[in-house]
């Protein structure tokens, strides 16, 4: 009987114990999740993190402190939030920190050295860190993507300039055209309905002479589509005159071609 | 030798001058309805009248029929009369563009018409404004009762000359007109014209009448009624009013629909409550049973071709639609979505099916691709079911059902149409309540 007693006093101990360790931790689980947003970040921090383990407290210490600063500047007010995982020392030096709580044995304090545990905890602490670095990192991106938008731009511009428009000016005829073309709503999308229409401009803008490209396939059997397509390009084309050309450089804008294509209309 | 020189070094410098054509890429436009003048008809001096039918009014009467039809599409927006600036008679002989497109017309739509010795001549012509010339022009000569049927016609034209589609002014709808209190109603078979006109009930209301459907080639219906309370499905010939049982069935036949070519009718067969789908050869009489399953197989509808037949069944456990060929082999089922499917329609194009499903307590038409992909709802209610397609494949026609209370009070039954991007929802208007419409084929192919 009270052998009986003792098993089920001792196992009922462990539970409540086992629920006062993982209890809080769960109740603290949703409200951590939050700041911990980019995956990313916790997996250059891992690696950034590695040369860094056999190093001295000191020199991590001496690297955090930097970083504080770094923090204090750049970082978001939750970053600043995470200070107080700062404490708790890195994953590497768990061993010291065990000591600390031996010490201790305050079932209360025991409290950060389950939040240790917690994996997200890990995450943190590890973010704070190497945030500096990430941000160098996030900064390098942002050169690089720059530099790649750069080049696009730049390529634009060369392909504009070959083709005598520049970006706003092809823009602007663009949106005059979009707005004066109905498109023929019933028209089959999965079609090639591509209509080419090749102009001839005055210096004002208005058209001296059009022509479709593909005129013959206008008067094809089973081609009513592209017929009906035809025309209201051309009709959008007559409705828009004069067309918004620039003030200068007629000769390169004097011929022009115009590719009409819906189906990305059709397909929405 | 110098001249040569001088000429090669210009032509070069020519060369250098010339620029690579400048092509621009136009992806988007206005999703506006094209904005369309339809002036009346001018109506000849010379016309005598004719019976009961009101001649000077007959050219603004036509004009406004086919405004009408344009407006039902939502693709088209015909303008108001009063900003017309040319009378009907100038405008048909050579109208000024630029006096119709300065009211932001594109296209314009002009006639004349001439009653003389019982028959009614009319003309008419489509005009691109901005091309300042003719689209088409055609001419009728019919009977002046038919005036209403004219003006479909002319609307059809119209419409395939700027859609490159066919047209579906020209047809009608039959569908069962429903009166009286719900739980007691009476239903009677009634056809219109697909604008609402022209309401004609086709039997009496002594019996419950269900699902009229047109054949597809020619003006005769199938349906199923409960003539001396034996649920059947019958033949009707709607210009001679004979009517005839399908098939000599041991027990309830219902769900007909014609095949493509009009010589068969594929329906349901009930009995010891299993059903399966029969065909029947309507001029050989020879019936033949398509599907042989435990389940309950219903809502048989051919593809246009022939070749195939979608139905629904409960095979699977909850009602599924299946499609097998047209004797009975390779079924195969194509939904696998959340909810119960049933009525599949194949449209008369070939590529898409129709369908209503149901899903939490509501009710949706939508439309799939012939392998069940693609599925798109187009239209959400409290209750709404058997889709119709229009002849061109473009418009479904339904009815939707509004909740009653628990003595049955605010319960009303509607014929709607929607386009099949899911668009341009639209009542029909019908004298009295209606439920399962059909569409039928344009009249005058």
């Amino acid at each position: 009987m009270i052998k009986s007693l003792i098993y089920s006093l001792t196992f009922h101990s462990v539970m409540i114990l086992l629920t006062i360790l993982s209890l809080p931790f769960m109740l603290r689980e949703p409200i951590d999740l939050p700041p911990i947003v980019s995956v990313e970040l916790i997996q250059i921090s891992d690696k950034t993190n590695i040369p860094y383990a056999p190093k001295a407290r000191k020199i991590i210490e001496e690297a955090k402190k930097k970083e504080e600063r770094l923090v204090s500047e750049q970082a978001p007010p939750s970053a600043k939030a995470k200070e107080k995982p700062d404490r708790i020392p890195l994953p590497n030096e768990k061993k010291e920190e065990k000591k600390i709580v031996k010490k201790k044995q305050n079932p209360e304090e025991i409290k950060p050295e389950i939040r240790q545990s917690s994996e997200f905890e890990k995450k943190e602490i590890i973010d704070t860190n190497q945030i500096a670095a990430l941000i160098d990192k996030a900064k390098e991106e942002e050169a690089i993507k720059e530099k790649k938008t750069d080049k696009i731009t730049q390529s634009n511009q060369k392909n504009s300039f070959a083709t005598g428009l520049t970006l706003s000016e092809e823009d602007a005829l663009r949106a005059q055209i979009f707005g004066c073309w109905s498109v023929p709503l019933g028209l089959p999308y999965d079609k090639n309905l591509l209509v080419r229409i090749k102009l001839q401009l005055k210096k004002d803008g208005t058209i001296m002479k059009s022509e479709i490209l593909d005129h013959e396939r206008m008067n094809r059997p089973g081609q009513r589509f592209y017929k009906v397509l035809a025309e209201s390009a051309l009709r959008a084309v007559r409705l828009c005159q004069p067309l918004k050309v620039p003030p200068t450089g007629y000769d390169k804008w004097k011929d022009i071609q115009l590719n009409f294509n819906p189906t990305e209309m059709l397909k929405g | 030798m110098k001249k040569l020189l001088f000429i090669f070094l210009l032509n070069i410098l020519l060369l250098n001058k010339s620029y690579a054509l400048i092509e621009v890429d136009i992806t988007r436009g206005n999703l506006d309805p094209l904005p369309i003048a339809v002036s009346p008809l001018h109506v000849d001096i010379k016309s005598e009248d004719y019976k009961n039918i009101k001649i000077k009014e007959l050219g603004e009467n036509i004009s406004s029929i086919i405004e009408n039809n344009f407006r039902s599409t939502g693709l088209f927006n015909p303008l108001k009369k009063e900003a017309f600036v040319q009378k009907p008679d100038i405008a048909h002989l050579k109208p000024r563009f630029e006096d119709w497109r300065l009211i932001k017309a594109q296209a314009l739509v002009t006639g004349k018409l001439l009653v003389i010795n019982g028959k009614l001549k009319i003309e008419f012509r489509l005009w691109d404004l901005a091309a300042a010339q003719e689209m088409t022009a055609l001419a009728f000569t019919t009977t002046p009762s038919n005036w209403r049927r004219v003006a479909h016609i002319i609307s059809d034209k119209i419409y395939e000359r700027l859609t490159g589609e066919e047209g579906y002014f020209d047809t009608r709808i039959i569908y069962v007109a429903e009166s009286g209190p719900k739980n007691k109603r009476i239903k009677k078979l009634a056809i219109m014209d697909q604008d609402g006109a022209k309401t004609k009930y086709l039997t009496l209301g002594n019996e419950l009448v269900l699902t009229p459907r047109f054949n597809p080639t020619n003006q005769m219906v199938t349906y199923m009624s409960y003539f001396r309370n034996m649920p059947r499905v019958y033949l009707l010939d709607i210009e001679t009013g004979t009517q005839e049982v399908v098939g000599n069935f041991p027990g309830m036949t219902f769900a007909p629909r014609f095949s493509p070519d009009g010589e068969k009718i594929v329906m349901s067969f009930a009995k010891d409550g299993n059903s399966d789908i029969y065909t029947m050869d309507l001029k050989t009489r020879v019936v033949e049973r398509i599907t042989d399953h435990s389940s309950i197989d219903t809502s048989p509808s051919f593809s246009p071709d022939g070749n195939f037949i979608a139905f629904n069944s409960d095979r699977s456990g909850l009602q599924q639609i299946y499609v097998m060929r047209s004797d009975g082999s390779g079924v195969k089922r194509i939904t696998f979505g959340n909810g119960i499917y049933g009525t599949p329609v194949w449209s008369p194009r070939g590529d898409l099916i129709a369908f209503t499903k149901m899903r939490k307590g509501r009710f949706y038409i939508g439309v799939m691709r012939v392998d069940g992909t693609g599925e798109r709802l187009l239209t959400e209610n409290y209750y709404q079911e058997a889709p119709s397609w229009s002849p061109n494949g473009r418009v479904l026609v339904f009815y939707r059902e509004t909740k009653a209370g628990l003595k049955g009070e605010g319960f009303s039954a509607k014929l709607w149409s929607i386009d099949i991007t899911g668009y341009n929802e639209r009542q029909l208007l019908t004298k009295t309540d209606a439920s399962d419409p059909s569409w039928s084929s344009l009249l005058s192919k």
